[in-house]
């Protein structure tokens, strides 16, 4: 391992990136943004093959004191590894998504979305308490602007809507967190993640943490916010919001509430499996019933995050594991898919479904790519959707078979909705003019989506890559949780004992 | 040179013998010496800041415990003495305009100064009464001080009229206080509370001098002037009114509570706790409807003073601390908000105050869109902006004393209040430009706006430890 501070680089590149942006033309922001992001990229492969899953926690570590408790602390595990690595994956491509899209105010643009990038990757890296929420906050300013001057006709009010919820959800959080501080005397994340809190402020922690993660997720009831910011956003905002954004919901459940409050969280299993529930099955019927793509696309966002809260409130090694690649997953697919609604919505500048129809004849390049994430995203084996959302019922049904049958009904609800979506838009007979006077995927759109359909293909058929890293953090997890995970009413077993299998086993 | 027994007091005698000098030297060289009156004025604030350094910060309680030369009122002198000056450096290129702009405006400011310097040191009734006084009368004058301006005359008799009933309120309480301890300095009050359980008229005494003190400070439920004034005085003593006087009228308090009433600190506690959640809530709520950015920032001043009291409630010398910490970030965000301010002028160069006209500030005047927008996601106190970071720091004073409840419904008036600070983000940012404001050069003023965008911007986080261990040590000194 060299001596530079990869992490801090990481958080500095897109920050000086996005500041120069501010003082150049449009068509140079455009390039400075793509470079900064592209070398945020490299740094991340160079991170990825750097980190070593079979060495320390927390490695690539960087801690500066600022005085008093708090401290300028970095460090990755495999879990913030793979979820760093997704983000700087996404963001050159929201870049080339905005190349054409984004006319106004470019390099003011440009500027929020590389502060953004810094600050999600900052959240993802910090190893302090307060740090952490400075920069899950922190997001919340790029993004209010990005909505609100980028977005659609109701923009003021998707991004008051978004802005506000998102913060009442956090400042709860922040009085769990100084009363966290105050209690173990460290604000260290690793410290913290060892600290054994008293049973009964677990309650109160978990239910503080959880106002937020489950705002930010987001969970049914507190998804409200998603689709309007979501509808109202520009097509990059809505990549990086359903990329990323929400991934720091279930990243907080992973770094937060299971290992700091096990307790905690324990006794909340039925109650997270009853909103799961829920949300599967209700925003899914929701979805159905859309007429406006990214809404829809945005519903199906809900549904599949309840997958991750099944999964990880599973506390056993297949759910957990499955959370996290669903995680990923999402992150992949439902980026691409609002790529693909920004396709047509760039050449109609319409979103309704019923304007479009039988795609598939002039736009064939776009139907193929259509198809692939319709497919990943209804979790057909071969694509990253069938490994995540598997292993996490996996998981479920080990820790409840009522929940696995609830959360079950969500893939066939999932492939109604999308399945409805794709033959709507790229089957039938071209109804409308306009729509078959589209012209196929422009060399940029096939540069956007291409290699998201590989990274799909390759979470899909060999998943290990993806596995290796966050192996043994959730391993250390599962030591954590042991003492309070569920025992479900159905007894998997696989060869002799009933002890925990590990993935090899799976394979 | 300096005799002895006046070196702690050396800031104080600073101002006022210097003041008493600018004022004849105003008077004999009329309007032609204004710009000098007012430079001298900023050069000898900012002499008294320098002059803290050494015994005005440590010797203790000095003139037979009248006034205390401690590291606490120092602190709070150096925040002061600094926001004054901003006051005179934001009126150049204010006042010159119109016909009004005369030396004496430097001068009410310097005397102000003196009065809030005796407030945060004042160890007795009689000193923190005639250093308020002090600071009051000048504060009248300035609200006032463009005489042919209606709103500015309105707001200058009705600061008086009020600030003259709180006067009243503040004296009968100061005067139950010694009718029934028998003495005027703090620590004999404390005594006497400390002596059992407090008697009617001590209790009575107690909540009339915190009513007096929550005027000067603008807490709910003596908030009431600060709209209107604040909305018809000059912006630049607009900007000095929500600075300087606020800061000391908060410190003050603070050192009442804890060492004149520290043992009735059960009876204090209550009041403040409700006057702190009042003024936060009020701040917030009230503010969603303002049109004018003055009165707009009237109401989170209101609003930013509950959260210092929060940290006031929270006891203790952590409690302080988090009162001083708030304060002094509160003091920059604010001078800066209120700079930005100043520079709203419309096409004849004349100033204006309606929120409408900041529309779509952000593609005329970018960068002085971005400063505004840093002051109000600052105030509102969403990280990364340092903003954020006082008001973690008195939530956790709250919370470590075991006012969890307390801390709670404070963050929820964040939530509240954010709501209109995001609104003027809004009108400069997403809105469709006005007509655009004239350019104002004042380069001073400018790198004053710069230097306080860059304290609240993130790299403010690396002043925690040393702010940090500052304010620790001066609210160490009161106990």
């Amino acid at each position: 391992m060299t001596g530079l501070p990869w992490l801090s680089l990481l958080i500095l590149v897109p920050l000086v990136a996005g500041g120069l942006c501010l003082f150049v033309s449009a068509t140079g922001a455009r390039w400075i943004a793509l470079v900064g992001t592209l070398i945020d990229f490299a740094i991340s492969i160079y991170l990825w093959t750097a980190y070593d899953p079979n060495g320390a926690q927390w490695q690539f570590v960087e801690k500066y004191p600022l005085g008093g408790q708090v401290s300028y602390a970095l460090g990755i595990d495999g879990i913030a590894l793979v979820l760093i690595a997704l983000t700087a994956f996404l963001m050159p491509i929201c870049i080339g998504a905005s190349w054409r899209a984004i006319e106004k105010r470019v390099p003011e643009y440009m500027a929020y979305f590389l502060l953004m990038e810094a600050l999600i990757l900052g959240a993802f890296e910090a190893q302090d308490l307060f740090l952490f929420y400075i920069f899950f906050e922190g997001g919340l300013i790029p993004m209010y602007l990005i909505i609100g001057i980028w977005g659609g006709v109701e923009r003021i009010k998707a991004s008051y809507k978004f802005f506000l919820y998102t913060l009442f959800g956090s400042v709860l959080m922040l009085i769990a967190m100084l009363y966290m501080a105050g209690t173990a005397h460290t604000t260290s994340i690793p410290a913290l993640m060892a600290f054994d809190f008293p049973k009964q402020a677990q309650t109160f922690l978990f239910l503080a943490f959880l106002a937020s993660f489950a705002v930010k997720l987001p969970m049914w009831p507190v998804h409200t916010w998603l689709p309007d910011a979501h509808v109202q956003a520009p097509t990059a905002g809505s990549v990086i919001l359903a990329g990323v954004l929400l991934k720091l919901g279930g990243y907080g459940f992973i770094r937060f509430s299971l290992p700091m409050f096990p307790d905690g969280s324990a006794q909340f299993i039925p109650f997270m499996f009853v909103l799961s529930g829920v949300a599967v099955v209700y925003t899914s019927l929701v979805a159905l019933v859309q007429r406006d793509m990214k809404k829809l696309i945005a519903y199906s966002s809900v549904a599949h995050m309840a997958f991750v809260t099944f999964g990880l409130f599973a506390m056993n090694r297949q759910g957990i594991e499955g959370a996290m690649i669903v995680m990923l997953s999402h992150g992949l697919v439902s980026g691409a898919l609002f790529l693909c609604v920004g396709v047509v919505y760039d050449r109609l500048h319409t979103r309704e479904i019923d304007r479009y129809g039988g795609l598939s004849d002039n736009m064939p390049g776009y139907a193929l790519l259509f198809m692939i994430f319709t497919m990943a995203s209804v979790g057909l084996p071969g694509t990253s959707g069938f490994v995540g959302e598997f292993l996490s019922l996996v998981g479920t049904y080990r820790a409840s078979s009522w929940g696995a049958i609830f959360a079950t009904t969500g893939i066939i609800l999932g492939a109604a909705y999308m399945l409805w979506l794709y033959w709507r838009i790229c089957f039938g007979t071209l109804r409308h003019a306009d729509a078959a006077a589209m012209p196929d995927l422009s060399v940029r759109e096939w540069w956007l989506l291409a290699p998201i359909a590989a990274a799909v293909f390759w979470m899909g058929i060999y998943p290990e890559s993806f596995m290796r890293p966050i192996r043994n953090d959730i391993g250390r997890m599962l030591v954590r949780l042991d003492r309070v995970a569920p025992v479900g009413d159905s007894h998997l077993t696989l060869g002799k004992g009933t002890g925990h299998m590990d993935m090899g086993a799976m394979h | 040179m300096i005799p002895r027994f006046t070196a702690p007091l050396l800031p104080e005698l600073m101002l006022s013998i210097g003041g008493t000098i600018l004022m004849l030297l105003a008077a004999f060289t009329g309007r032609r010496g204004a710009a000098l009156v007012n430079w001298l004025a900023v050069l000898l604030l900012l002499g008294a800041t320098v002059a803290l350094i050494g015994p005005p910060s440590h010797v203790g309680p000095v003139f037979d415990g009248m006034v205390s030369a401690d590291l606490f009122a120092s602190f709070g002198k150096a925040i002061m003495f600094p926001a004054a000056a901003v006051a005179i450096i934001a009126a150049h290129g204010w006042f010159e305009r119109g016909t009004e702009h005369s030396a004496e405006y430097a001068v009410l400011i310097v005397f102000a100064a003196a009065g809030m310097s005796v407030m945060v040191s004042a160890m007795s009734l009689v000193a923190l009464y005639v250093g308020l006084e002090l600071n009051s009368l000048a504060g009248y004058v300035l609200a006032a001080y463009r005489r042919s301006d209606e709103r500015s005359a309105e707001a200058g008799l009705k600061y008086f009229v009020l600030g003259a009933l709180a006067s009243g309120i503040l004296l009968y309480g100061i005067s139950l206080l010694y009718g029934f301890t028998g003495t005027m300095s703090f620590t004999g009050i404390a005594a006497a509370f400390a002596r059992g359980a407090p008697s009617l008229g001590l209790l009575f005494g107690l909540v009339f001098v915190l009513a007096g003190l929550a005027f000067k400070a603008s807490a709910v439920p003596f908030h009431m002037w600060t709209p209107d004034v604040y909305e018809g005085a000059p912006t630049p003593v607009t900007a000095f009114f929500a600075s300087a006087p606020k800061v000391a009228a908060v410190l003050l308090a603070t050192r009442l509570c804890v060492e004149g009433l520290g043992p009735a600190t059960d009876a204090w506690r209550q009041i403040v706790i409700f006057a702190a959640l009042a003024s936060i809530f009020l701040g917030a709520i009230a503010a969603y409807g303002q049109t004018n950015i003055k009165r707009l920032l009237a109401y989170s001043s209101i609003n930013n003073v509950g959260f210092a009291m929060i940290g006031l409630a929270a006891g203790g010398a952590r409690g302080a601390s988090s009162v001083l910490f708030y304060m002094a970030v509160y003091v920059v965000m604010t001078l800066g908000a209120f700079l930005c301010v100043l520079w709203m002028r419309d096409a004849e160069g004349q100033p204006v105050e309606s929120i409408a006209s900041m529309s779509g500030l952000a593609q005329t005047r970018p960068g002085f869109a971005a400063a505004f927008a840093i002051f109000m996601f600052s105030l509102a106190g969403i990280p990364p902006l340092f903003g954020f970071w006082p008001k973690l720091v008195v939530f956790n004073a709250a919370i470590a004393s075991g006012y969890v409840a307390l801390a709670v419904a404070g963050i929820l008036g964040t939530v509240i209040g954010a709501y209109y600070y995001l609104k003027i983000v809004k009108v400069m940012y997403m809105d469709e430009p006005a007509a655009p404001y004239a350019r104002v050069r004042e380069p001073i003023q400018g790198l004053l706006i710069l230097l306080a965008a860059v304290l609240v911007s993130p790299l403010g986080y690396l002043l925690i430890g040393p702010l940090g261990s500052l304010t620790d040590k001066a609210a160490g000194s009161l106990f």
